[in-house]
């Protein structure tokens, strides 16, 4: 068709100033990909949470544990499936740059309650075998180059002293938005070990993660939880396992806001670039679209060829921004690590650019499209003539 | 009607213009280009139109090829009143009856000789390959089969003048308008350029009206006809003035 010859040779007519937005084009859509999969991963442990999974802790505070014998209490209750517990055990690996999740988890069938964990039977059974036995996530176990058989050691914060663990299984995830950032070991030898070096700390749970029959209940039961305990010495505060998440995530709202706003900004900022760009071949162009019009070329192809012109630029270099966001994005997840440990390119947001690119291409033509339409033909072609 | 006294006066007119005045507002100051022209061209005629620089020649040439208004006065061209038609009436009315040669040949820079003949087909309902049949037809009228393929920056200016006379005829209009066709070529080039027009004129019976400086032109045509000051005067009257 002419009209897609004439769009496809006109966007490449200047191709130095046509690269250049490309080139402007592409770092925008990368950096918008890029500043929203940091929001995504922001949210990722409220996307990875289970419907059917709640947590239950101290309701004055996180670090504020409860006593072990609520689990049996809990289990008691209709609906209820399983109680599994964890303690945040904080603690420094070689240095304090190397952060990952550690928790000290409990019962044996805690694995039950995550099944996106996924370990081979025979790990998961040396890992219930051996005291002092751990397991990583991939991502960090390859970060650090551990291997089954490795002894890992932690020098502890919240529970002081020098910590050694034997690695015994390496966990991949069952989804995409699975955390392979973890690092778990056994609650029954933190447990054992406090005991030994300061008992009143034994015995004592920071998270129970409650395991529902049918996620429809969830409502009610974490009600029922906090009601059972309502009159104890410590108090629960149960919420779903995605409300808890989302309660770390509102600690840090502003910072997403402000990078939400920064990733629209560069999208404004491309607009100007491309517009101007389109201004100014719509500009040289004057006398051809004073030569198309006296041949009997109406308005509506004249604004089809800028604005075709104009889509051309925003989606060649939108694809360009998308296909590089790949390897930048896993490089940044490579340097994030375990901070956002769920980052990936997820299809929304590529959807979204795309839309956004699109869009790009028409608003940037508007103007010049304007411009052409009110080409008076006598006057411009007196110009050349 | 001052038209002398040849044979083609007996032939119908294709192009009437009846007391057309143009102005031209320039703030608060009104200057009138053409002051009530009144001149008939003959079906199948060749005329010159000749003048001062500013008389008005290209304001008159562009109101008969319906690319601008006159601001009092008829314009029938082929029997039809262009004054009358709507915007968009008269940008179609132009793609079916008017080719169009310029002074600095305007094609596109993007497309070869033979996409910028085949443009203005694609205004027209024939197919793909009638398009590139007719394109081709043209461009061999022109003389121009060997470069087809070659884009207007690897054509002299005299070719690249032939390939814009092709896509003037190509779409077979009843009236070809020419600024200056010559205006900005080198004597042969120009020779080869009104050979063409005038074969275009005696073979296809292409009526056309070819505004010019070049006195050479002009007497390729049937009539010339001088412009001063906006107001038509026949070829004695300026012979007179060119005396003065
Ligand atoms: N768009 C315009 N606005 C104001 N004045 C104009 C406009 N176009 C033409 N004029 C004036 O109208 C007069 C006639 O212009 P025109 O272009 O028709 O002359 P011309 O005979 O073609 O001259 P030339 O031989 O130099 O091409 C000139 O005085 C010019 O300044
Ligand atoms: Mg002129």
């Amino acid at each position: 068709m002419t009209l897609l010859k004439l769009v496809l040779r006109n966007t490449f007519r200047q191709r130095l100033r046509t690269v250049l937005t490309l080139i402007g084009m592409a770092v925008a859509i990368l950096a918008f990909c890029l500043l929203r999969t940091v929001v995504e991963a922001w949210y990722g442990g409220v996307q990875a949470s289970a419907p059917d999974r709640l947590i239950t802790r101290n309701s004055v505070s996180l670090i504020f544990p409860l006593p072990l014998s609520y689990r049996t209490r809990i289990l008691q209750m209709s609906g209820v499936k399983q109680v599994v517990y964890a303690n945040w055990f904080g603690g420094v690996y070689i240095d304090e740059h190397n952060f990952f999740p550690r928790m000290a988890i409990g019962p044996s069938d805690y694995f039950e309650v995550y099944p996106e964990f996924v370990l081979t039977p025979e790990e998961k059974s040396n890992f219930w075998r051996r005291r002092n036995a751990c397991v990583a996530g991939r991502k960090i176990a390859e970060k650090y180059h551990w291997k089954i058989g490795d002894t890992i050691t932690m020098r502890g914060n919240i529970y002081p002293g020098d910590w050694s663990f034997v690695l015994v299984g390496i966990y991949h995830g069952a989804e995409k938005t699975t955390d392979e950032s973890q690092f778990l070991f056994r609650w029954d030898y933190l447990d054992e070990t406090l005991r030994k070096t300061s008992p009143s700390r034994a015995g004592r749970v920071e998270l129970y993660i409650v395991k529902l029959d049918d996620p429809t209940n969830a409502g009610a039961i974490s009600k029922a939880i906090d009601v059972l305990f309502e009159s104890s010495l410590a108090k629960t505060l149960t919420e779903t396992e995605k409300a808890f998440q989302l309660g770390f995530v509102a600690m840090t709202e502003a910072i997403v806001i402000a990078i939400r706003i920064v990733s629209f900004v560069v999208i404004g900022v491309i607009l100007m670039i491309l517009a101007n760009t389109m201004a100014m071949a719509a500009r040289e162009r004057t006398s051809e679209y004073a030569v198309l019009k006296t041949m009997g070329f109406g308005n509506l192809f004249l604004t089809c060829l800028i604005a075709g012109e104009s889509v051309c630029i925003s989606m060649l270099g939108g694809v360009v921004g998308m296909a590089l966001s790949f390897p930048s994005a896993s490089v940044f997840s490579k340097k994030m690590g375990s901070f956002l440990p769920i980052f990936h390119l997820s299809y929304s947001t590529l959807l979204l650019s795309a839309g956004i690119c699109f869009l790009i291409g028409l608003l940037a033509a508007v103007f010049p499209a304007w411009r052409a339409s009110r080409v008076e033909v006598a006057e411009a072609l007196g110009h050349v003539g | 009607m001052n038209l002398s006294s040849t044979s083609s006066s007996k032939r119908q007119p294709v192009v009437c213009i009846r007391d057309v005045h143009k102005y031209y507002r320039r703030g608060a100051q009104v200057v009138e280009v053409l002051l009530g022209i009144n001149l008939d061209i003959p079906d199948g005629a060749f005329a010159a139109l000749m003048g001062p620089s500013g008389s008005g020649k290209t304001t008159l040439l562009n109101l008969i090829a319906g690319i601008d208004r006159p601001d009092r006065g008829e314009l029938l061209i082929g029997g039809v009143d262009i004054t009358k038609l709507s915007q968009v009436e008269l940008t179609r009315w132009r793609a079916r009856n008017v080719g169009f040669i310029f002074q600095f040949y305007n094609l596109l820079p993007v497309l070869t000789a033979l996409e910028n003949v085949e443009l203005p087909l694609t205004l027209t309902k024939l197919s793909r390959r009638e398009r590139r049949e007719h394109a081709m037809l043209a461009l061999e009228l022109v003389g121009l089969t060997e470069r087809v393929h070659h884009y207007p920056g690897e054509l002299s200016g005299g070719q690249q003048q032939r390939v814009a006379i092709a896509r003037a005829i190509v779409v077979d209009p009843i009236l070809i308008v020419a600024d200056e066709p010559t205006g900005d070529l080198d004597k042969g080039s120009a020779e080869d350029v009104l050979n063409l027009m005038q074969r275009l004129n005696r073979e296809f019976y292409k009526t056309i009206i070819m505004v010019t400086h070049d006195p050479k032109a002009a007497e390729r045509a049937e009539h010339v006809h001088h412009l001063d000051k906006g107001v038509l005067s026949d070829g004695e009257d300026q012979e007179r003035g060119t005396r003065i």
